[in-house]
């Protein structure tokens, strides 16, 4: 049987020849994600800012003015109502009640209330009410975890290889964070925890490249001890190559797969991991790698250490 | 190397056995295990989580100004009643003013006896060496009582013991369901209640302190002054239940819902639904004697701090049974019952957060997971199969390994699993095959350099090994920070994940090399398709 190979066996591509034009976009990309969440702001679910969340399928299609003014007579504010998944499914979003918890739990009834009267047939699927104390504990824990995942990881790595691979782990992941935060800006799909499960998982997974490629440079700097560093990053970017391509190709495939028949519900960490995927494989090439450049790794960076260090887990 | 010692494949065999074997519970849904299984057959099954199963997730949090007010409620009672004890102490008004008890002493003489008494009634809390009030007196015949920080706390805690346990019978009054009452954080109570849709006869079973008092209607008020919100001392203004107005009561508690055995819904004569309840001896006793003193006076019965109804009272009401009437449909006085049994909330919760799924959106979500977990599997195999040939297969057969060994861990721990779960589920199948990737690459590399068969195939389990390990670790830190930050789903995200990182090392790493070790030993094979 011929096997298939996306990548060919010799590759030979001069990566670091992109490397500053690359790193100037990435730079470039990161600040203008940032600056636009930042100027815009996300769209934050009932999980982070409070107020309610109704999801209904209803037995026909409806006038989705029609639904927002009887909603708007019930006097709760200002609703938002999106369609969501199918045709007929549509999730209402009410603001924080004023008077506190007892008037959101009053203003859930009243939907419901509202719903089950005017449309015979309709099926009430969720109802999720957050008083604003709950939500902004969400908020903080969520930021808290964010950030501590991406500090944890980055000890980890500099405690394990040097601490310029430390600090590009970090840059990477700030990277990668912030892009994705971008696009949650700009495509206003709505942030709620599962979108927070995403963004650790991004964490996670956009190391997981980095790593992989930070492994084999560790292994050509002890191999090829009067290699320059340019070439060397090339080589060992060129050998983990197909690796990088496969693997990204059978999480995107997994991912792709829940984004288009997985539950509607999911569908924001889904796609935040197959776009979490798709820019950690570009900026574990592209940022973590020219980094080691500029914070001056060279072949002697790990001669020292090997006597101090535990060479690594016992291999199998 | 590539010899693989027999007592290991044994090993790792058989816990490829007790995978599936555990696993088979969860992979049949719906139906009850204990029919059909023999019983030496595992029971363990992963649990659905709301957002699959349906059902209401409700967080309480304990009203702490209604928990201090509560408590000094109490304490100006029993100051009250021990002050009139045997040498009686004779005192002004309480004033309750700023979260204190302050009252001056007639009899300057008596102050000291007052304290020493009053000294009795505080309690020691916990190891701190500080006592639950502080007493002290000022400008020599003023006493004033100030609840401590470390009383308060205490109180609080011990309150939200007692409400977890309410709460829990008033739900769940045969203890049968499988439902999840837990305190968090101090003062919250978590409520989980799979399979109930609707959380408002929830919320309206736990959102009554159910605190009940039988206090004598003032007669001598001022209607005028009443509405008004004033009382002559001693007595108190109350609302009317159903907004009927107010009325003004003696703010002494003749008989409290503390001294009930027994609370029930039933009919009065004119077929009007109330609710029928029973007093223990001592509180029958001091129903009678009140009742007795007070006969063609009304009483007024009152629910936390609303009056319900205020009946005459014809005839001394003696064997201690009565019945609480108020504007009662069957469905509401039957709630009150319940409340009223299962005892009162020692602090009034409030539902700060509120998440209900419907049955059928969480039967949706199952099934939508199922066929994107099976595509997405099926898609990822194909893609190892035709990459990797032989290597594929075995890296396949991995996945399917490593699937069976998430669900059965999971089931073995009682995790639950959630919506996130799933997509955490499908993005470790994803992953897993990354080390089968890695090592294959690998091995691919070393033949290209020109090792021979088995020396490549050794050296890319071995050479691959160090990035697996690190790779997977960067996992361990983010899902294991899951864990401890998230809540509800993402933890279940998490849990899967972390499962998944070591099932898909052990599958990745050992069990492929196992196969791939048993196969060259058997078929010498001369040259590798990779």
């Amino acid at each position: 049987m011929k096997l298939l190979k996306l990548v060919p066996d010799h590759t030979n591509i001069d990566f670091m020849r992109w490397r500053n034009l690359a790193v100037i976009l990435s730079t470039l990309a990161t600040v203008a994600s940032l600056a636009f969440t930042a100027y815009r702001g996300l769209n934050l679910g009932v999980d982070f800012v409070g107020g309610q969340l109704v999801r209904v399928t209803f037995a026909q299609p409806i006038e989705v003015e029609k639904l927002r003014g009887e909603v708007l007579s019930l006097h709760l504010g200002e609703a938002s109502i999106q369609e969501f998944g199918g045709p007929k499914t549509y999730q209402i979003r009410l603001p924080k009640p004023e008077g506190g918890d007892a008037a959101a739990n009053v203003a859930a009834t009243r939907v419901k209330d509202l719903i089950t009267r005017d449309y015979p047939g309709a099926r009430i699927d969720s109802v999720d009410t957050v008083s604003g104390k709950v939500s902004g504990e969400l908020a903080k824990d969520s930021a808290k975890a964010i950030i501590f995942a991406m500090i944890g990881i980055a000890l980890y790595i500099w405690f394990r290889f040097e601490w310029q691979f430390g600090v590009g782990a970090l840059l990477t992941l700030a990277h990668d964070v912030a892009m994705t935060l971008g696009f949650f800006a700009f495509t206003r799909l709505q942030v709620d925890l599962n979108v927070v499960a995403a963004f650790l998982t991004i964490v996670g997974y956009s190391l997981n490249d980095t790593v992989v490629i930070y492994d084999r440079i560790r292994e050509n700097l002890k191999k090829y001890r009067k290699m320059a560093i340019i070439p060397l990053l090339n080589l060992s970017l060129n050998e983990t190559l197909a690796r990088t391509v496969v693997t990204s190709l059978t999480v995107l495939i997994a991912m792709g797969v829940m984004m288009l028949v997985g539950p509607e519900v999911i569908f924001g960490l889904s796609l935040a991991i197959f776009l979490g995927v798709v820019i950690g494989t570009y900026s574990s090439v592209y940022v973590s790698t020219p980094v080691l450049v500029w914070l001056g790794v060279k072949p002697d960076s790990f001669l020292k250490s090997d006597e101090e260090k535990v060479p690594g887990p016992a291999a199998v | 190397m590539l010899e693989f010692p027999r007592w290991k494949v044994w090993l790792v065999t058989l816990v490829v056995a007790l995978g599936v074997f555990f696993s088979i519970p969860s992979l049949i849904i719906g139906t009850p295990l204990e029919n059909k299984w023999p019983s030496w057959f595992p029971h363990y099954k992963i649990s659905l989580g709301l957002d699959l199963a349906g059902g209401s997730h409700l967080l309480l949090e304990a009203d702490a100004k209604d928990a201090q007010r509560q408590r000094l409620q109490s304490m100006e009672e029993s100051v009250s009643t021990e002050l009139r004890r045997g040498a009686k102490i004779d005192i002004g008004d309480i004033s309750t003013a700023g979260g204190r008890l302050s009252f001056l002493v007639r009899d300057p003489t008596q102050v000291d006896a007052a304290v020493e008494r009053l000294r009795k009634l505080t309690q020691p809390v916990a190891l701190t060496g500080n006592r639950d009030w502080d007493v002290q007196v000022v400008d020599s015949t003023r006493i004033v009582l100030t609840p401590t920080a470390s009383g308060t706390a205490q109180a609080l805690k011990d309150a939200m013991g007692v409400a977890r346990d309410v709460v829990r019978r008033r739900i769940d009054p045969g203890g049968t369901k499988e439902i999840t009452v837990i305190t968090e954080g101090g003062n919250r109570i978590l409520v989980q209640v799979p399979g109930v849709e609707d959380p408002e006869a929830l919320k309206n079973l736990i959102g009554q302190t159910a605190r009940l008092e039988f206090k004598l209607v003032d007669l001598t008020a001022d209607p005028a002054q009443v509405q008004q919100g004033r009382a002559p001392a001693g007595s108190q203004v109350l609302p009317m239940a159903e907004g009927g107005g107010f009325i003004a009561v003696k703010r002494r508690v003749m008989v409290s819902g503390d001294q009930l055995t027994d609370a029930r819904q039933s009919f009065d004569q004119d077929g009007r639904a109330v609710v029928s309840i029973k007093f223990n001896t001592a509180g029958a006793r001091r129903f009678g004697r009140v009742t007795q003193e007070n006969v063609n006076k009304p009483f007024a019965i009152i629910l936390d701090d609303k009056v319900l109804s205020a009946p005459n009272i014809n005839e001394p009401i003696l064997g201690g049974q009565a019945q609480i009437s108020g504007n009662f449909t069957v469905e509401t006085a039957n709630q009150l019952a319940v409340s009223l049994a299962s005892g009162k909330l020692p602090v009034k919760l409030n539902v700060i957060e509120e998440r209900s799924v419907g049955p059928d959106l969480g039967k949706d979500s199952i099934h939508k997971g199922v066929i994107a977990s099976a595509i997405g599997m099926v898609g990822i195999m194909i893609f190892m199969l035709v990459t990797y040939g032989r290597f594929g297969v075995y890296a396949n057969i991995a996945l399917i390994v490593n699937a069976f060994l998430i669900l059965a861990i999971m089931a073995i721990f009682n995790a639950t699993l959630t919506l996130p779960g799933i997509a955490g589920f499908i993005l470790t199948i994803g992953a897993a095959v990354d080390a089968n990737v890695l090592i294959n690459e690998r091995i691919r590399e070393e033949m290209r350099r020109g090792r021979k068969l088995i020396d490549a195939v050794e050296t890319g389990y071995h050479e691959a090994f160090r990035a697996i390990f690190d790779a997977n670790v960067t996992h361990v830190v983010s899902a294991a920070i899951m864990a401890y930050f998230g809540s509800g789903p993402v933890r279940g995200f998490a849990v899967v994940l972390l499962i998944g990182v070591v099932t898909s090392v052990f599958t990745a790493v050992y069990f492929t090399r196992m196969l791939v070790a048993l196969w060259i030993r058997r078929a010498r094979p001369r040259a590798l398709h990779i």
